[in-house]
Protein backbone atom coordinates (compact mmCIF):
# COMPACT_ATOMS: atom_id res chain seq x y z
CA UNK A 1 0.00 0.00 0.00
CA UNK A 2 2.83 2.68 0.78
CA UNK A 3 3.59 2.40 -2.90
CA UNK A 4 2.14 5.55 -4.00
CA UNK A 5 3.60 7.53 -1.19
CA UNK A 6 6.79 7.24 -2.34
CA UNK A 7 7.79 7.15 -6.03
CA UNK A 8 10.52 4.21 -5.84
CA UNK A 9 9.39 1.92 -8.16
CA UNK A 10 8.90 -1.60 -6.33
CA UNK A 11 8.71 -4.88 -7.14
CA UNK A 12 5.66 -6.50 -7.81
CA UNK A 13 5.45 -7.70 -4.70
CA UNK A 14 3.81 -4.56 -3.67
CA UNK A 15 0.97 -4.34 -6.06
CA UNK A 16 0.26 -7.93 -4.63
CA UNK A 17 0.04 -5.95 -0.76
CA UNK A 18 -2.20 -3.65 -2.16
CA UNK A 19 -4.36 -5.79 -3.32
CA UNK A 20 -4.45 -8.20 -0.97
CA UNK A 21 -5.99 -5.03 1.32
CA UNK A 22 -8.46 -4.77 -1.43
CA UNK A 23 -11.71 -6.75 -2.52
CA UNK A 24 -10.84 -10.54 -3.00
CA UNK A 25 -10.52 -10.52 -6.92
CA UNK A 26 -8.01 -7.90 -6.71
CA UNK A 27 -5.47 -10.67 -5.35
CA UNK A 28 -6.49 -12.80 -7.70
CA UNK A 29 -4.44 -10.68 -10.26
CA UNK A 30 -1.49 -10.77 -8.76
CA UNK A 31 -1.41 -14.48 -7.70
CA UNK A 32 -1.73 -15.04 -11.46
CA UNK A 33 1.16 -12.53 -12.35
CA UNK A 34 3.33 -13.49 -9.71
CA UNK A 35 3.30 -17.27 -10.34
CA UNK A 36 4.41 -16.57 -13.78
CA UNK A 37 7.41 -14.75 -12.63
CA UNK A 38 8.34 -17.82 -9.78
CA UNK A 39 12.44 -17.39 -9.12
CA UNK A 40 13.78 -20.70 -9.65
CA UNK A 41 15.44 -21.85 -6.32
CA UNK A 42 19.48 -23.10 -6.17
CA UNK A 43 18.29 -26.35 -4.65
CA UNK A 44 15.64 -28.81 -5.84
CA UNK A 45 14.21 -31.43 -3.92
CA UNK A 46 16.12 -34.89 -3.80
CA UNK A 47 13.83 -37.12 -5.87
CA UNK A 48 13.55 -39.42 -3.14
CA UNK A 49 10.66 -41.18 -1.28
CA UNK A 50 11.23 -39.37 1.75
CA UNK A 51 11.18 -36.27 -0.21
CA UNK A 52 7.99 -36.64 -1.52
CA UNK A 53 6.93 -38.05 2.31
CA UNK A 54 7.68 -34.80 3.65
CA UNK A 55 6.07 -32.45 0.95
CA UNK A 56 3.37 -34.54 1.21
CA UNK A 57 3.80 -33.65 4.76
CA UNK A 58 3.87 -30.11 4.40
CA UNK A 59 1.53 -28.98 1.70
CA UNK A 60 -0.95 -32.26 2.38
CA UNK A 61 -2.89 -30.90 4.90
CA UNK A 62 -3.60 -27.81 2.93
CA UNK A 63 -4.29 -29.24 -0.09
CA UNK A 64 -6.98 -31.65 1.81
CA UNK A 65 -8.95 -28.94 3.73
CA UNK A 66 -9.05 -27.14 -0.08
CA UNK A 67 -10.30 -30.22 -1.88
CA UNK A 68 -12.97 -30.84 0.87
CA UNK A 69 -14.11 -27.36 1.69
CA UNK A 70 -13.65 -25.90 -1.55
CA UNK A 71 -13.16 -27.93 -4.73
CA UNK A 72 -15.22 -31.09 -4.01
CA UNK A 73 -18.10 -28.63 -3.15
CA UNK A 74 -17.71 -26.61 -5.85
CA UNK A 75 -18.32 -29.93 -8.29
CA UNK A 76 -21.05 -31.27 -6.32
CA UNK A 77 -22.76 -27.67 -7.25
CA UNK A 78 -21.94 -28.63 -10.38
CA UNK A 79 -22.81 -32.18 -10.42
CA UNK A 80 -25.89 -31.48 -9.11
CA UNK A 81 -27.09 -29.27 -11.31
CA UNK A 82 -27.60 -32.07 -13.83
CA UNK A 83 -29.28 -34.75 -11.43
CA UNK A 84 -32.64 -35.43 -10.03
CA UNK A 85 -33.24 -37.40 -7.15
CA UNK A 86 -35.24 -40.78 -7.05
CA UNK A 87 -38.44 -41.13 -4.97
CA UNK A 88 -38.37 -43.15 -1.51
CA UNK A 89 -34.72 -42.83 -1.80
CA UNK A 90 -34.33 -44.61 -4.96
CA UNK A 91 -31.32 -43.99 -7.39
CA UNK A 92 -31.92 -40.86 -9.28
CA UNK A 93 -30.42 -39.86 -12.86
CA UNK A 94 -29.16 -37.30 -14.80
CA UNK A 95 -30.91 -34.62 -16.83
CA UNK A 96 -30.79 -30.87 -18.13
CA UNK A 97 -34.53 -30.38 -16.67
CA UNK A 98 -32.72 -28.11 -14.19
CA UNK A 99 -30.46 -26.11 -16.83
CA UNK A 100 -34.00 -25.54 -18.89
CA UNK A 101 -35.51 -24.39 -16.10
CA UNK A 102 -33.40 -21.24 -16.07
CA UNK A 103 -35.19 -19.83 -19.04
CA UNK A 104 -37.77 -19.31 -16.78
CA UNK A 105 -38.50 -15.55 -16.72
CA UNK A 106 -37.89 -14.84 -12.96
CA UNK A 107 -34.14 -16.51 -13.50
CA UNK A 108 -33.67 -14.50 -16.60
CA UNK A 109 -34.87 -11.73 -15.11
CA UNK A 110 -32.28 -12.05 -12.54
CA UNK A 111 -29.88 -12.97 -14.96
CA UNK A 112 -30.18 -9.46 -16.67
CA UNK A 113 -30.59 -7.47 -13.15
CA UNK A 114 -27.23 -8.99 -12.26
CA UNK A 115 -25.23 -8.16 -15.66
CA UNK A 116 -27.00 -4.54 -15.88
CA UNK A 117 -25.95 -3.99 -12.15
CA UNK A 118 -22.78 -5.28 -12.20
CA UNK A 119 -22.24 -4.17 -15.86
CA UNK A 120 -22.99 -0.30 -14.93
CA UNK A 121 -21.41 -0.32 -11.26
CA UNK A 122 -18.48 -1.57 -13.34
CA UNK A 123 -18.83 0.96 -15.90
CA UNK A 124 -19.21 4.15 -13.67
CA UNK A 125 -16.62 2.27 -11.21
CA UNK A 126 -14.10 2.37 -13.91
CA UNK A 127 -14.34 6.18 -15.29
CA UNK A 128 -15.01 7.63 -12.01
CA UNK A 129 -12.02 5.75 -9.56
CA UNK A 130 -9.83 5.69 -12.52
CA UNK A 131 -10.39 9.66 -12.84
CA UNK A 132 -9.80 9.50 -8.80
CA UNK A 133 -6.87 7.37 -9.05
CA UNK A 134 -5.61 9.99 -12.03
CA UNK A 135 -6.36 13.39 -9.96
CA UNK A 136 -4.49 12.21 -7.00
CA UNK A 137 -2.20 9.89 -7.76
CA UNK A 138 -0.95 11.32 -11.36
CA UNK A 139 2.00 13.64 -11.83
CA UNK A 140 0.95 17.13 -9.99
CA UNK A 141 -1.71 15.48 -8.00
CA UNK A 142 -1.65 16.93 -4.23
CA UNK A 143 1.41 14.56 -2.70
CA UNK A 144 -0.17 15.11 0.91
CA UNK A 145 -3.49 12.82 -0.17
CA UNK A 146 -1.34 9.58 -1.62
CA UNK A 147 -1.19 7.59 1.48
CA UNK A 148 -4.31 9.03 2.83
CA UNK A 149 -6.26 7.93 -0.75
CA UNK A 150 -4.51 4.46 -0.71
CA UNK A 151 -5.32 3.91 2.88
CA UNK A 152 -9.07 4.65 2.78
CA UNK A 153 -9.14 2.79 -0.87
CA UNK A 154 -7.83 -0.77 0.88
CA UNK A 155 -10.42 -0.08 3.57
CA UNK A 156 -13.45 1.24 1.61
CA UNK A 157 -13.06 -1.79 -0.94
CA UNK A 158 -13.89 -4.14 1.94
CA UNK A 159 -16.28 -2.13 3.41
CA UNK A 160 -19.37 -3.78 1.62
CA UNK A 161 -22.39 -5.84 3.12
CA UNK A 162 -24.48 -5.14 5.67
CA UNK A 163 -23.17 -1.54 7.50
CA UNK A 164 -21.88 -0.52 4.22
CA UNK A 165 -26.37 -1.18 3.09
CA UNK A 166 -27.20 0.28 6.72
CA UNK A 167 -24.93 3.84 6.30
CA UNK A 168 -26.82 4.34 3.17
CA UNK A 169 -29.94 3.57 5.15
CA UNK A 170 -29.01 6.54 7.38
CA UNK A 171 -28.12 9.40 4.75
CA UNK A 172 -30.39 8.51 1.75
CA UNK A 173 -33.13 6.18 3.19
CA UNK A 174 -36.39 7.49 4.24
CA UNK A 175 -35.94 9.01 7.18
CA UNK A 176 -32.16 9.52 6.21
CA UNK A 177 -30.00 12.31 7.16
CA UNK A 178 -29.68 13.76 3.32
CA UNK A 179 -32.77 12.92 2.77
CA UNK A 180 -34.22 15.30 5.82
CA UNK A 181 -32.23 17.92 4.71
CA UNK A 182 -33.43 17.61 0.96
CA UNK A 183 -37.43 18.17 2.00
CA UNK A 184 -36.29 21.06 3.77
CA UNK A 185 -34.99 22.68 0.83
CA UNK A 186 -38.42 21.15 -0.57
CA UNK A 187 -36.52 18.27 -2.95
CA UNK A 188 -38.25 15.37 -2.66
CA UNK A 189 -35.81 12.31 -2.81
CA UNK A 190 -38.18 9.40 -3.52
CA UNK A 191 -40.88 11.36 -5.94
CA UNK A 192 -37.80 12.40 -8.23
CA UNK A 193 -37.54 8.42 -9.07
CA UNK A 194 -34.39 7.55 -6.85
CA UNK A 195 -34.95 4.89 -4.18
CA UNK A 196 -32.48 3.39 -2.07
CA UNK A 197 -34.10 -0.04 -2.48
CA UNK A 198 -33.95 -0.56 -6.17
CA UNK A 199 -31.32 -0.29 -8.91
CA UNK A 200 -30.74 3.25 -8.71
CA UNK A 201 -29.82 2.93 -4.55
CA UNK A 202 -28.07 -0.65 -5.25
CA UNK A 203 -25.91 1.34 -8.05
CA UNK A 204 -25.09 3.89 -5.56
CA UNK A 205 -24.47 1.90 -2.75
CA UNK A 206 -22.13 -0.52 -4.80
CA UNK A 207 -19.77 2.57 -6.07
CA UNK A 208 -19.06 2.67 -2.48
CA UNK A 209 -16.78 -0.04 -2.56
CA UNK A 210 -16.17 -0.10 -6.91
CA UNK A 211 -14.76 3.57 -6.65
CA UNK A 212 -12.11 2.48 -4.22
CA UNK A 213 -11.55 -0.85 -5.61
CA UNK A 214 -10.87 0.99 -8.82
CA UNK A 215 -8.28 2.96 -7.46
CA UNK A 216 -6.16 0.09 -5.68
CA UNK A 217 -6.40 -2.02 -9.00
CA UNK A 218 -5.44 1.31 -11.45
CA UNK A 219 -2.41 2.72 -9.01
CA UNK A 220 0.46 0.36 -10.29
CA UNK A 221 -0.50 1.14 -13.90
CA UNK A 222 -0.78 4.77 -13.52
CA UNK A 223 2.80 4.34 -12.21
CA UNK A 224 3.91 2.81 -14.98
CA UNK A 225 3.21 5.89 -17.03
CA UNK A 226 6.71 7.11 -17.35
CA UNK A 227 7.34 11.01 -17.40
CA UNK A 228 9.93 10.61 -20.09
CA UNK A 229 7.15 9.41 -22.10
CA UNK A 230 5.19 12.96 -21.89
CA UNK A 231 8.05 15.02 -21.96
CA UNK A 232 9.31 13.06 -25.44
CA UNK A 233 5.75 13.60 -26.33
CA UNK A 234 5.56 17.45 -25.97
CA UNK A 235 9.13 17.84 -26.97
CA UNK A 236 7.71 16.10 -30.81
CA UNK A 237 4.86 19.54 -30.00
CA UNK A 238 2.06 16.85 -29.25
CA UNK A 239 -0.97 18.63 -26.99
CA UNK A 240 -2.13 16.70 -23.68
CA UNK A 241 -5.00 15.58 -25.80
CA UNK A 242 -3.13 13.98 -28.01
CA UNK A 243 -0.69 12.56 -25.43
CA UNK A 244 -3.49 10.70 -24.33
CA UNK A 245 -5.07 9.88 -26.99
CA UNK A 246 -1.97 7.99 -28.81
CA UNK A 247 0.38 7.09 -26.14
CA UNK A 248 -1.69 7.23 -22.58
CA UNK A 249 -4.77 5.69 -22.97
CA UNK A 250 -3.53 2.95 -25.57
CA UNK A 251 -0.43 1.81 -22.79
CA UNK A 252 -3.39 2.01 -19.85
CA UNK A 253 -6.09 0.55 -22.30
CA UNK A 254 -5.43 -3.06 -21.26
CA UNK A 255 -5.13 -2.42 -17.56
CA UNK A 256 -8.29 -0.50 -17.80
CA UNK A 257 -10.15 -3.46 -19.47
CA UNK A 258 -8.87 -5.08 -16.78
CA UNK A 259 -9.97 -3.79 -14.13
CA UNK A 260 -13.38 -3.03 -15.30
CA UNK A 261 -13.47 -6.94 -15.51
CA UNK A 262 -12.68 -7.36 -12.33
CA UNK A 263 -15.05 -4.74 -11.31
CA UNK A 264 -17.89 -7.18 -13.09
CA UNK A 265 -17.04 -9.94 -11.41
CA UNK A 266 -16.93 -7.74 -7.84
CA UNK A 267 -20.09 -6.76 -8.17
CA UNK A 268 -21.41 -9.89 -9.72
CA UNK A 269 -20.55 -11.99 -6.91
CA UNK A 270 -21.79 -9.41 -4.24
CA UNK A 271 -24.69 -10.79 -1.89
CA UNK A 272 -24.65 -9.09 1.55
CA UNK A 273 -24.91 -5.66 0.15
CA UNK A 274 -28.06 -6.20 -2.23
CA UNK A 275 -29.86 -8.90 0.83
CA UNK A 276 -29.53 -5.96 3.50
CA UNK A 277 -31.05 -3.41 1.70
CA UNK A 278 -34.04 -5.12 -0.02
CA UNK A 279 -34.45 -8.33 2.36
CA UNK A 280 -33.49 -10.16 -0.63
CA UNK A 281 -36.53 -9.37 -2.63
CA UNK A 282 -34.85 -7.90 -5.87
CA UNK A 283 -34.46 -10.45 -8.79
CA UNK A 284 -30.99 -10.53 -8.90
CA UNK A 285 -28.64 -13.71 -9.15
CA UNK A 286 -27.40 -14.30 -5.74
CA UNK A 287 -29.94 -13.53 -3.78
CA UNK A 288 -32.54 -15.80 -5.95
CA UNK A 289 -30.06 -18.77 -5.37
CA UNK A 290 -29.82 -17.54 -1.47
CA UNK A 291 -33.32 -17.69 -1.15
CA UNK A 292 -33.68 -21.15 -2.95
CA UNK A 293 -30.77 -22.29 -0.26
CA UNK A 294 -32.57 -20.99 2.59
CA UNK A 295 -35.89 -22.72 1.96
CA UNK A 296 -37.64 -19.07 1.16
CA UNK A 297 -39.15 -20.16 -1.80
CA UNK A 298 -40.34 -23.45 -2.73
CA UNK A 299 -37.83 -24.95 -5.65
CA UNK A 300 -36.22 -28.00 -6.14
CA UNK A 301 -32.52 -27.84 -4.17
CA UNK A 302 -30.44 -28.88 -7.68
CA UNK A 303 -32.31 -25.43 -9.33
CA UNK A 304 -30.63 -23.66 -6.87
CA UNK A 305 -27.38 -25.52 -7.60
CA UNK A 306 -28.35 -24.46 -11.67
CA UNK A 307 -28.39 -20.95 -10.79
CA UNK A 308 -25.15 -21.53 -8.55
CA UNK A 309 -23.32 -23.02 -12.13
CA UNK A 310 -24.52 -20.12 -14.11
CA UNK A 311 -22.76 -17.92 -11.26
CA UNK A 312 -19.48 -20.02 -11.41
CA UNK A 313 -19.19 -20.00 -15.24
CA UNK A 314 -19.81 -16.09 -15.39
CA UNK A 315 -16.99 -15.85 -12.84
CA UNK A 316 -14.88 -18.45 -14.33
CA UNK A 317 -15.16 -16.10 -18.08
CA UNK A 318 -14.42 -12.95 -15.70
CA UNK A 319 -11.42 -14.47 -14.40
CA UNK A 320 -10.17 -15.79 -17.47
CA UNK A 321 -10.76 -12.51 -19.02
CA UNK A 322 -9.06 -10.71 -16.38
CA UNK A 323 -5.72 -12.48 -16.18
CA UNK A 324 -5.32 -12.48 -19.68
CA UNK A 325 -6.60 -8.84 -19.47
CA UNK A 326 -3.47 -8.04 -17.06
CA UNK A 327 -0.69 -10.14 -18.11
CA UNK A 328 -1.30 -7.89 -21.55
CA UNK A 329 -1.26 -4.34 -19.26
CA UNK A 330 1.62 -5.65 -16.92
CA UNK A 331 3.84 -5.48 -20.28
CA UNK A 332 5.04 -1.88 -19.50
CA UNK A 333 5.22 -2.35 -15.63
CA UNK A 334 9.12 -3.18 -14.76
CA UNK B 1 -0.34 29.13 -17.39
CA UNK B 2 -4.09 28.97 -17.49
CA UNK B 3 -4.51 26.02 -18.80
CA UNK B 4 -2.74 24.67 -15.85
CA UNK B 5 -5.14 26.65 -13.61
CA UNK B 6 -7.73 25.20 -15.66
CA UNK B 7 -6.47 22.04 -14.55
CA UNK B 8 -5.87 22.32 -11.33
CA UNK B 9 -9.18 23.45 -10.51
CA UNK B 10 -11.08 20.78 -11.73
CA UNK B 11 -8.67 18.38 -10.73
CA UNK B 12 -9.67 19.69 -6.76
CA UNK B 13 -13.20 20.01 -7.58
CA UNK B 14 -13.30 15.90 -8.90
CA UNK B 15 -11.11 15.18 -5.37
CA UNK B 16 -14.07 17.53 -3.72
CA UNK B 17 -16.86 15.52 -5.03
CA UNK B 18 -15.40 12.69 -4.70
CA UNK B 19 -14.53 13.35 -1.12
CA UNK B 20 -18.49 14.21 -0.32
CA UNK B 21 -19.66 11.21 -1.81
CA UNK B 22 -17.29 9.03 0.64
CA UNK B 23 -17.76 10.85 3.02
CA UNK B 24 -20.81 11.73 3.62
CA UNK B 25 -22.86 8.30 4.22
CA UNK B 26 -19.97 8.01 7.10
CA UNK B 27 -21.40 11.17 8.29
CA UNK B 28 -24.90 10.45 7.65
CA UNK B 29 -24.62 6.99 9.97
CA UNK B 30 -22.57 9.21 13.02
CA UNK B 31 -25.18 11.99 13.20
CA UNK B 32 -28.61 9.52 12.85
CA UNK B 33 -26.60 7.14 15.78
CA UNK B 34 -26.77 10.16 17.69
CA UNK B 35 -30.73 10.86 16.88
CA UNK B 36 -32.80 10.43 19.55
CA UNK B 37 -35.87 11.03 17.65
CA UNK B 38 -37.22 14.94 16.89
CA UNK B 39 -34.62 17.30 17.59
CA UNK B 40 -32.89 15.44 20.25
CA UNK B 41 -29.77 13.81 20.07
CA UNK B 42 -27.54 11.99 22.59
CA UNK B 43 -25.81 8.50 23.26
CA UNK B 44 -28.90 6.43 23.55
CA UNK B 45 -28.32 4.60 20.87
CA UNK B 46 -25.22 2.95 21.67
CA UNK B 47 -25.83 2.88 25.42
CA UNK B 48 -28.74 0.71 24.01
CA UNK B 49 -26.39 -1.21 21.71
CA UNK B 50 -24.05 -1.81 24.61
CA UNK B 51 -26.37 -3.26 26.88
CA UNK B 52 -28.08 -5.60 24.55
CA UNK B 53 -27.33 -9.12 25.50
CA UNK B 54 -27.36 -10.33 22.08
CA UNK B 55 -24.74 -7.76 21.15
CA UNK B 56 -22.04 -9.51 23.66
CA UNK B 57 -22.73 -12.62 22.17
CA UNK B 58 -22.99 -12.35 18.56
CA UNK B 59 -19.73 -10.46 18.98
CA UNK B 60 -18.22 -12.81 20.81
CA UNK B 61 -19.55 -15.87 19.02
CA UNK B 62 -17.94 -14.13 15.73
CA UNK B 63 -14.47 -13.34 17.36
CA UNK B 64 -14.22 -17.00 18.29
CA UNK B 65 -14.95 -18.04 15.12
CA UNK B 66 -12.55 -15.83 13.88
CA UNK B 67 -9.48 -17.31 16.10
CA UNK B 68 -10.09 -20.86 15.28
CA UNK B 69 -10.45 -19.37 11.38
CA UNK B 70 -6.98 -17.64 12.17
CA UNK B 71 -5.44 -20.79 13.45
CA UNK B 72 -6.76 -22.97 11.43
CA UNK B 73 -5.25 -20.92 8.91
CA UNK B 74 -2.11 -20.32 9.89
CA UNK B 75 -1.32 -24.11 10.44
CA UNK B 76 -2.33 -25.04 7.46
CA UNK B 77 -0.56 -22.25 5.29
CA UNK B 78 2.18 -21.87 7.24
CA UNK B 79 3.97 -25.08 6.65
CA UNK B 80 2.73 -25.23 3.36
CA UNK B 81 3.77 -21.86 1.97
CA UNK B 82 7.19 -22.25 3.90
CA UNK B 83 7.71 -26.33 2.12
CA UNK B 84 6.74 -25.05 -1.38
CA UNK B 85 9.13 -21.85 -0.96
CA UNK B 86 12.48 -23.62 0.41
CA UNK B 87 12.00 -27.48 -1.78
CA UNK B 88 9.47 -27.51 -4.26
CA UNK B 89 8.90 -24.23 -6.64
CA UNK B 90 6.81 -26.15 -8.94
CA UNK B 91 4.09 -26.10 -6.74
CA UNK B 92 4.41 -22.83 -6.71
CA UNK B 93 2.22 -22.43 -9.33
CA UNK B 94 -0.60 -24.52 -8.32
CA UNK B 95 -1.03 -23.48 -4.97
CA UNK B 96 -0.93 -19.77 -6.43
CA UNK B 97 -3.66 -21.18 -8.61
CA UNK B 98 -5.93 -22.74 -6.29
CA UNK B 99 -5.92 -19.82 -3.87
CA UNK B 100 -7.55 -17.69 -6.85
CA UNK B 101 -10.14 -20.60 -6.75
CA UNK B 102 -12.29 -19.05 -4.38
CA UNK B 103 -12.99 -16.18 -6.24
CA UNK B 104 -14.74 -18.25 -9.07
CA UNK B 105 -16.70 -19.54 -6.22
CA UNK B 106 -18.22 -16.92 -4.47
CA UNK B 107 -19.61 -17.49 -0.68
CA UNK B 108 -23.17 -17.51 -2.20
CA UNK B 109 -21.92 -20.58 -4.21
CA UNK B 110 -19.72 -21.80 -1.75
CA UNK B 111 -22.68 -22.58 1.05
CA UNK B 112 -24.57 -23.96 -1.76
CA UNK B 113 -21.81 -26.91 -2.25
CA UNK B 114 -20.79 -27.16 1.46
CA UNK B 115 -25.08 -27.38 2.87
CA UNK B 116 -24.97 -30.25 -0.43
CA UNK B 117 -21.65 -32.39 0.18
CA UNK B 118 -22.36 -32.22 4.05
CA UNK B 119 -25.17 -33.26 5.79
CA UNK B 120 -23.99 -34.64 9.21
CA UNK B 121 -22.87 -35.49 11.39
CA UNK B 122 -24.65 -33.21 13.58
CA UNK B 123 -21.62 -31.98 15.92
CA UNK B 124 -20.16 -30.66 12.83
CA UNK B 125 -22.86 -29.51 10.38
CA UNK B 126 -25.70 -28.46 13.20
CA UNK B 127 -23.08 -26.01 15.36
CA UNK B 128 -21.26 -22.08 14.13
CA UNK B 129 -18.24 -24.37 14.52
CA UNK B 130 -19.20 -25.86 10.50
CA UNK B 131 -18.96 -22.00 9.48
CA UNK B 132 -15.20 -22.10 10.30
CA UNK B 133 -14.65 -24.45 7.18
CA UNK B 134 -15.59 -21.92 5.10
CA UNK B 135 -14.00 -19.05 6.46
CA UNK B 136 -10.89 -20.81 6.23
CA UNK B 137 -11.27 -21.39 2.42
CA UNK B 138 -12.44 -17.59 1.93
CA UNK B 139 -9.65 -16.02 3.48
CA UNK B 140 -7.39 -18.47 2.22
CA UNK B 141 -6.24 -16.37 -0.50
CA UNK B 142 -5.40 -13.26 1.38
CA UNK B 143 -3.71 -15.53 4.19
CA UNK B 144 -2.05 -17.39 1.56
CA UNK B 145 -0.55 -14.34 -0.21
CA UNK B 146 0.36 -12.10 2.71
CA UNK B 147 2.25 -15.09 4.37
CA UNK B 148 3.79 -16.38 1.28
CA UNK B 149 5.18 -12.69 1.15
CA UNK B 150 6.56 -12.90 4.29
CA UNK B 151 7.68 -16.25 3.72
CA UNK B 152 9.41 -15.30 0.57
CA UNK B 153 11.56 -12.14 2.42
CA UNK B 154 13.82 -14.74 4.38
CA UNK B 155 16.62 -16.54 3.47
CA UNK B 156 15.06 -19.81 4.11
CA UNK B 157 17.59 -21.83 2.47
CA UNK B 158 20.62 -20.19 5.38
CA UNK B 159 17.96 -20.35 8.31
CA UNK B 160 16.91 -23.83 7.48
CA UNK B 161 20.21 -25.03 7.13
CA UNK B 162 21.73 -22.83 10.26
CA UNK B 163 18.86 -24.38 12.63
CA UNK B 164 19.04 -28.27 11.29
CA UNK B 165 23.04 -27.94 11.72
CA UNK B 166 22.25 -26.95 15.51
CA UNK B 167 20.09 -30.00 15.83
CA UNK B 168 16.33 -28.49 15.33
CA UNK B 169 14.01 -30.56 13.64
CA UNK B 170 11.28 -29.36 11.56
CA UNK B 171 8.70 -28.54 14.36
CA UNK B 172 11.54 -26.53 16.16
CA UNK B 173 12.32 -24.49 12.94
CA UNK B 174 9.20 -23.40 11.72
CA UNK B 175 7.82 -23.05 15.39
CA UNK B 176 11.22 -20.92 17.06
CA UNK B 177 13.39 -19.90 14.18
CA UNK B 178 10.43 -19.37 11.00
CA UNK B 179 7.29 -18.15 12.64
CA UNK B 180 9.16 -14.72 14.36
CA UNK B 181 10.76 -14.04 11.38
CA UNK B 182 7.69 -13.54 9.93
CA UNK B 183 5.95 -11.91 12.86
CA UNK B 184 4.14 -8.71 10.97
CA UNK B 185 3.01 -10.88 8.02
CA UNK B 186 1.14 -13.50 10.65
CA UNK B 187 -0.18 -10.07 12.19
CA UNK B 188 -1.30 -8.77 8.45
CA UNK B 189 -2.92 -12.02 7.79
CA UNK B 190 -4.58 -12.49 11.51
CA UNK B 191 -6.25 -8.86 11.29
CA UNK B 192 -7.60 -8.99 7.93
CA UNK B 193 -9.42 -12.94 8.90
CA UNK B 194 -10.45 -11.52 11.42
CA UNK B 195 -11.91 -8.40 9.37
CA UNK B 196 -13.38 -10.69 6.97
CA UNK B 197 -15.23 -13.12 9.82
CA UNK B 198 -16.21 -10.07 11.49
CA UNK B 199 -18.04 -8.96 8.73
CA UNK B 200 -19.00 -12.48 7.02
CA UNK B 201 -22.49 -12.14 6.47
CA UNK B 202 -23.31 -14.87 3.63
CA UNK B 203 -22.69 -18.00 5.10
CA UNK B 204 -24.13 -17.46 8.43
CA UNK B 205 -27.07 -16.32 6.98
CA UNK B 206 -27.58 -18.79 4.56
CA UNK B 207 -27.18 -21.55 7.36
CA UNK B 208 -29.20 -19.57 10.05
CA UNK B 209 -26.08 -19.01 12.72
CA UNK B 210 -26.36 -15.52 14.53
CA UNK B 211 -23.25 -14.28 13.85
CA UNK B 212 -22.31 -10.44 14.73
CA UNK B 213 -23.48 -9.82 10.92
CA UNK B 214 -26.30 -11.84 10.87
CA UNK B 215 -27.45 -9.61 14.19
CA UNK B 216 -26.26 -6.56 12.88
CA UNK B 217 -28.71 -7.18 9.46
CA UNK B 218 -31.43 -8.08 12.12
CA UNK B 219 -30.85 -5.08 13.82
CA UNK B 220 -31.01 -2.95 10.95
CA UNK B 221 -34.65 -4.20 9.76
CA UNK B 222 -36.02 -3.54 13.36
CA UNK B 223 -34.25 -0.39 15.12
CA UNK B 224 -32.89 2.57 12.86
CA UNK B 225 -30.45 4.54 15.05
CA UNK B 226 -29.33 1.64 17.37
CA UNK B 227 -28.31 -0.32 13.74
CA UNK B 228 -26.50 2.77 12.74
CA UNK B 229 -24.64 3.33 16.11
CA UNK B 230 -23.61 -0.76 15.60
CA UNK B 231 -22.30 -0.25 12.29
CA UNK B 232 -20.20 2.86 13.05
CA UNK B 233 -18.77 0.55 15.91
CA UNK B 234 -18.18 -2.84 13.57
CA UNK B 235 -17.01 -0.23 11.11
CA UNK B 236 -14.61 1.29 13.22
CA UNK B 237 -13.13 -2.34 14.40
CA UNK B 238 -12.42 -3.20 10.58
CA UNK B 239 -10.78 0.22 10.12
CA UNK B 240 -8.51 0.03 12.74
CA UNK B 241 -7.70 -3.93 11.66
CA UNK B 242 -7.31 -2.76 8.46
CA UNK B 243 -5.27 0.21 9.00
CA UNK B 244 -2.74 -1.34 11.84
CA UNK B 245 -2.46 -4.10 8.41
CA UNK B 246 -1.32 -1.60 6.51
CA UNK B 247 0.64 0.02 9.46
CA UNK B 248 2.60 -3.75 9.64
CA UNK B 249 3.42 -4.13 6.19
CA UNK B 250 5.59 -1.17 6.19
CA UNK B 251 8.22 -2.76 8.07
CA UNK B 252 9.10 -6.18 6.05
CA UNK B 253 11.18 -7.75 8.06
CA UNK B 254 14.62 -9.02 6.43
CA UNK B 255 17.71 -11.33 7.50
CA UNK B 256 21.16 -12.10 6.55
CA UNK B 257 21.85 -11.58 3.07
CA UNK B 258 19.30 -9.41 2.07
CA UNK B 259 17.53 -9.64 -1.46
Amino acid sequence: MERSADARPEPPASDLDAALSAQPAATAVVSTAETLSGVPRPRAAAPDWRGHLTTLLFVGPLLVVMLAFLIVPAFAVLVGAFRFDGVDGAAGGWTLQHIRDLAQPQYVTGLKNSIFLSGTSAIIGTVVGGLLAYAVLGEGGPAWLRAPLVAFSGVAANFAGVPLALAFVATLGTTGIVTRLLSVIGLDLNRSGFSLFNFSGLLVVYLYFQIPLMVILIAPALEGLRREWREAAENLGATAGQFWRHIGLPILAPSLLASAVLLFGNAFSAYATAYALTSGNLALLPLQIGAVLSGNVISDPHLGQALALLVIAVMALTMAIYSVLERAGSKWRK
Amino acid sequence: MRQNLVAQTGRGLWIGIMALYFLVPLLGMAIYSLWAGGSKYDLSAYVQILQDPKFHETFRLSFGLAIETIVISFALVIPAAFWVNLRVPGLRNLLGQLSVLSFVVPPIVLVGGLTTLYKGPEWFVGTPQFLVAGYVVLSLPYTYRTLDTGLRALDLQTLSEAAQSLGSGWGTLLWRVILPNIRSAVLGASLLTLAIVLGEFTLANVLLFNTFAVYINYIGQTQGTPAAALSLISLAITWVAMLVMLRVGRGRVQLGGAK
